[in-house]
């Protein structure tokens, strides 16, 4: 039994019937870990590729390539708020925003707050740009946030 | 004008829209059963006749296109459904998904017997959360009600669709960049030919089509090629590559106007209507300096050409690369291009896939230079420098993969060349518009 529990496993194994090959599993089967475990781990990695019969360097590969996934050093907190920076939200308060957010739980972009509650991350435009400055909570988008909304939502979180 | 009756958007905003219940009782699926009905080639030709062309960016006919697959195929052939929506400012391709997804299946389904697939990815952005989950049920219902799965309506046609979630990285977007995604790859461009119709997903031909693209298709099938020909306007006879832009489109108004939206209007109408007349104006009772007319990769509209039709062929006769994904984005008179293009800049340094060293350190420089510019260390040579490096990368010059660095060169050109004067005022008088949050991300 490694990192990986059974239920994961079989959550990863439901995914095979979608593609011709295994190899198209690797984006599925990472999102599955990160969900699960808020990182994906260098022993992870070993057991999705031999979930998958690849060789760990290349999930390794892939996961390196998207930003998006954590290592064993960038655990994730509970929740991942990211802040947009791109150009409607910077328009309209975007990058302040940001920076109110990250003095308020004291983290720099990229880092969790103390209490494991939040990591704080500033992304390109997130698709949301009529309700700019807009973020994201995990993957739900929350727009037309101003410092007092962004206070009640990190109080909630 | 004042009689055009929203298609695209018409069910956006009614209750449980997303339902296959209320999307059955205002005539869902009836166009995949008439193109059941129908030769797949009659389709194709259906699509070919309306003159629709690509949403995602590039324009392209669709029906054409899928006439590009090899014929009699043994198959599998894949449809790949472009979600990715990444371009900065644009967001028509989340309210379909999210509020109107059977609509965006049914165009799959049209498709997928059009080009004889029986399988189709839809490849989404990871940061649509709802599309995903709205998308998601919208198939569950699809299987239930023998829609999608083995032998639909008894005609022998199978189709599956599944969804697939990306990893935010704006690459993925670029047709052969989602393909090696989506094989579990990292998302590095392919050299094209062979293009995907040839061999594209899983080495299989493919086509590769937007979200958007997807929703015409289904219009097309109901209300016919003519309908969607009665829109927009015909080929420009000054351009003999100008194959006309027909039908509605979804153009996206964000920044500063005081009514951020998504409109459903026909091909062709001006970046200035869409900010007075349905944007609610400049906000702040300001004038728009400039605005972007396609995403940020399309350049820049300066205040003298907010007259240029919003069609395929109109951004192009203003020195725009094209009309991209319609997402205006307002730029008010009280901003700084500097700021605006440095914004721009950050973003394709951050996005390029580094595959091509012009781009990648293209991009780095682009970025780098312009962050110098706003610390009021910029010198004028600056400017040259920033066309000089802008100039050399790109499909265009021909030095890479992928129109990514075509679209982080074009606004630096852009705007050097409509705003040279702000930036060389900016740079001798020594402002310095850094922000404290600036500090915050420069890792990146
Ligand atoms: C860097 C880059 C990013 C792109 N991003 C997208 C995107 O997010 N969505 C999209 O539909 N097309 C995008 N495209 C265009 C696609 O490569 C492709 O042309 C399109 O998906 C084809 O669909 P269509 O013919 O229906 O427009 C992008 C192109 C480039 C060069
Ligand atoms: S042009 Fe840029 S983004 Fe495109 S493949 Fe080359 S390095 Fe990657
Ligand atoms: S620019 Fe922020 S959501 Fe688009």
């Amino acid at each position: 039994m490694g990192v990986l529990s059974e239920e994961l496993r079989d959550q990863i194994r439901a995914q095979f019937p979608n593609y011709p090959n295994k190899r198209a599993v690797v984006l599925p089967a990472l999102h599955l870990v990160q969900d699960a475990q808020r990182h994906v781990s260098i022993e992870a990695v070993r057991e999705i590729a031999e979930l998958l019969e690849l060789h760990p360097s290349e999930v390794h590969d892939t996961m390196s390539f998207y930003q998006f996934f954590k290592d064993e050093k960038h655990k994730l907190g509970k929740h991942r708020v990211w802040v947009c920076r791109s150009i409607s939200c910077m328009l309209r308060g975007g990058e302040e925003l940001l920076q109110h957010m990250c003095e308020k739980l004291h983290v720099h972009p990229g880092q969790t707050s103390a209490d494991g509650k939040v990591t704080m991350e500033f992304a390109e435009c997130l698709g949301a740009c009529d309700g700019a400055p807009c973020i994201l909570v995990d993957d739900e988008a929350h727009m037309n946030i101003t410092p007092e909304k962004a206070d009640e939502l990190l109080k909630s979180l | 004008m004042s009689t055009f009756e929203p298609t695209l958007l018409a069910r956006i905003s009614k209750t449980d829209s997303q339902l296959l219940e209320t999307y059955r009782r205002d005539g869902g699926y009836e166009g995949f059963k008439k193109a059941l009905g129908m030769a797949p080639v009659d389709v194709i030709n259906l699509v070919k006749d309306s003159g629709l062309r690509g949403r995602g960016g590039a324009g392209f006919p669709t029906g054409l296109k899928w006439t590009f697959l090899p014929k009699d195929h043994p198959g599998p052939i894949y449809l790949a459904i472009n979600g990715d929506e990444s371009e900065p400012a644009t967001f028509n391709n989340r309210i379909l998904m999210e509020q109107d997804p059977h609509q965006v299946l049914e165009g799959i389904a049209i498709s997928c017997y059009a080009i004889k697939s029986k399988k189709a990815y839809i490849y989404l952005r990871y940061e649509y959360g709802r599309s995903y989950r709205a998308l998601k049920k919208a198939i569950e219902e699809c299987y239930a009600a023998g829609l999608f799965g083995k032998n639909i309506h008894g005609t022998g046609f199978d189709l599956d669709v599944v969804l697939h979630r990306g990893a935010a990285a704006y690459i993925c977007g670029e047709e052969t960049g989602l393909i090696e995604s989506l094989e579990g790859k990292r998302a590095w461009p392919r050299i094209k030919p062979p293009f995907p119709a040839i061999e594209g997903l899983f080495r299989k031909p493919t086509i590769v089509n937007n979200i958007e693209t997807m929703a015409c298709v289904k219009q097309i099938l109901d209300r016919g090629a003519d309908w969607f020909k009665s829109m927009g306007v015909p080929p420009d006879p000054s351009n003999p590559r100008d194959a006309g832009s027909y039908g509605p489109k979804l153009y996206c108004i964000s920044g500063h106007v005081n009514k951020p939206g998504c409109v459903e209007l026909p091909m062709g109408i001006t970046a200035r209507q869409l900010i007075d007349e349905h944007g609610g104006g400049v906000w702040k009772g300001r004038k728009a300096k400039a605005v972007v007319p396609g995403g940020i990769s399309m350049g820049f509209l300066s205040a003298s050409e907010l007259d240029t039709p919003l069609d395929f062929n109109g951004p192009g006769k203003v020195g725009c690369l094209g009309l991209g994904t319609a997402a205006i984005t307002v730029i008010d008179d009280h901003t700084s291009m500097v700021d605006v293009l440095f914004n721009c800049a950050r973003f394709f340094a951050h996005e390029s896939c580094g595959q091509c060293t012009p781009c990648r350190e293209g991009t780095a420089w682009m970025h780098k230079i312009l962050a110098r510019i706003r610390m009021g260390e910029g010198q004028s040579r600056d400017l040259d420098l920033l066309t000089e490096v802008a100039s050399s990368m790109g499909i265009i010059p021909g030095t890479t993969i992928c129109g990514l660095s075509d679209g982080a060169a074009w606004p630096i050109k852009n705007a050097i060349k409509k705003f040279r004067s702000e930036f060389e005022e900016y740079i001798q008088t020594g402002r310095k518009t850094v922000k404290p949050s600036d500090a915050l991300m420069e890792v990146h």
